[in-house]
């Protein structure tokens, strides 16, 4: 067994290992003749241990460069299943995975890519009862999460276990990278005590994401974790890295430790997980929306009364270029522009609004019966629910 | 400080607005303001764009907790916080937490 000794990167030390295997030397050539790496660097790797949360964007290039690289364990959680969604950025998964859990089709990927290397799966929702199991047999912790209560769940227990937390995460078009939680070096905390409130900042489902982003980041938080683990370079401890895809600008901001800070500071208030969803502010699991008491109608009562001629206002809050994917002939406001454009619409009028989900357009529906609208509906479920429940011609996104 | 005087110690800054909130400043990427203190350049940016004020300050007017602002490439929090003095061409920007990744 590997020594216990633990280095300051968290690592457990090198045991004089056993020898590479003639197929090994072969597989792991490029990387031996390299200094930089040498027989001593590959060895490190193969006795390393790294969890991958998430199997997703980031996950898929982190997933496939690490055990292509020959991290000789690598623990993958995830607990989703594959959709015709997620292949335009996915790309440890085909098309043939669709509907099959992203953990086995993962592992088989990986497995087929390096057969030489130790999967370990984990199909579950981390959770504050299950993480600092899950964690505390691994050197280095890769967050390729995709929200907020889960960012604060990896970086408390990584900062309470001590090990390393390659954090990256995405949007649209932009992303950050850094390494949280080395011991001495600052967290996620100190660089964010606080997560925004639900609703304010939109996820990747809402916001989109440029298919090739998460292949950069994700790469980049490999590059780190490969780093870490042969001891060679400069580490981004104290270095957030913002990358802006559009201007192709890499730029880098300095990260300090809180001294204040509650998980990782001196006079620390957090000393075992929380529960984070609640910390996050979030009730449900998926909270559709923030705004209550917004009445509804359903796609098939939406239909009948369409088809019985009655005088309907459908108000779209969706933006033009969602417009342009598929739309119910509604009039386009966008949310954003609400506010100001109050004056196309008639409040003597019935109005039913819907967006893509039900989400957006149930706060258009709170903001225009605070503006005095009493004849408004939301339609629930959004134009998802219309192509599932009236019109399946209408493509879904 | 005589008003011409103060005027003269504004400097022109870039804020740098991150793609999450580029929505609510008319899309653009940066922005260039007149200012001598980060306050000031905040404050320049909110009174052009009164959609970005709820996204960067809550109601009793303190910037939000997930958004940071650098000068350069530090955080205000380790300077001056919003009176953080500025030079002419500092880059000022806001930094906003993001978490996409997998889905």
């Amino acid at each position: 067994m590997a020594s216990k000794t633990k280095t300051s990167a968290g690592l457990q030390a090198a045991k004089p290992a056993a020898a590479l295997s003639n197929e090994e030397v072969l597989r792991y050539s490029r990387h031996l003749i390299m200094p930089e790496v040498g027989m001593d660097g590959q060895l490190k790797l193969k006795q390393a241990k790294v969890l991958c949360i998430g199997t997703g964007g980031l996950g898929a290039p982190l997933g496939l460069y690490l055990a292509a690289a020959g991290v000789g364990r690598l623990g993958l959680v995830d607990f989703d299943n594959v959709d015709f969604t997620n292949l335009q950025r996915q790309v440890l998964f085909g098309t043939s995975d669709v509907g099959r859990p992203k953990i086995s089709a993962a592992a088989d990927r990986l497995r087929n890519l390096n057969p030489e290397i130790q999967i370990d799966t984990f199909e579950t929702h981390l959770s504050s009862d299950n993480a600092l199991d899950i964690l505390k047999d691994y050197d280095i912790i890769v967050d390729g999460t995709d929200n907020f209560p889960t960012r604060y769940l990896v970086n408390d227990a990584c900062v309470l276990l001590g090990k390393p937390n390659v954090y990256g995460s995405i949007f649209r078009f932009e992303g950050q990278v850094t390494i949280f939680g080395y011991p001495g070096g600052p967290c996620y905390r100190c660089l964010y005590p606080e997560p925004p409130p639900p609703g304010l900042v939109p996820s990747c489902a809402e916001g989109g994401v440029l298919g090739v982003l998460p292949g950069i980041v994700g790469t980049i938080q490999a590059a780190e974790t490969l780093k870490l683990i042969i001891g060679k370079g400069d580490p981004m401890i104290g270095r957030l890295m913002l990358f802006d895809a559009l201007g192709m600008k890499f730029r880098e901001l300095k990260l300090r430790k809180n001294p204040e800070c509650p998980v990782c500071g001196e006079h620390r208030t957090i000393t075992q997980l929380i529960d984070y969803a609640e910390f996050c502010g979030i009730r449900g699991e998926e909270a559709p929306s923030t705004v209550t008491n917004i009445p509804e109608i359903t796609p098939l009562e939406l239909k009948t009364r369409m088809e019985r001629g009655d005088d309907l206002f459908i108000l779209d809050v969706r933006e033009v270029h969602e417009y342009q994917i598929c739309n119910l002939n509604g009039h386009l406001i966008p949310l954003g522009e609400l506010s100001r454009r109050v004056h196309e619409l008639d409040s003597s009028r019935e109005i039913v609004a819907h967006c893509r989900s039900g989400k957006r357009s149930a706060d258009a529906v709170d903001f225009l019966r605070k503006a005095g609208f009493r004849k408004i509906w939301n339609l629930k479920g959004g134009i998802l629910a219309w192509s599932d429940e009236v019109d399946p011609s209408v493509p879904k996104y | 400080m005589a008003e011409i005087e103060k005027e003269e110690w504004r400097m022109a800054v870039k804020v740098i607005i991150p793609t999450p909130l580029r929505a609510y400043a008319g899309k653009q990427e940066s922005v260039e303001v007149q200012a001598a203190t980060v306050a000031e350049a905040l404050s320049g940016l909110t009174s052009q764009f009164g959609d970005l004020k709820k996204h960067l300050y809550t109601e009793d007017g303190r910037l939000r907790s997930f958004v940071n602002v650098y000068v350069n490439d530090e955080d205000i929090r380790y300077l001056q916080k919003d009176q953080t003095q500025l030079r002419e061409g500092d880059t000022i920007s806001i930094v906003p937490s993001i978490a996409g990744g997998a889905f």
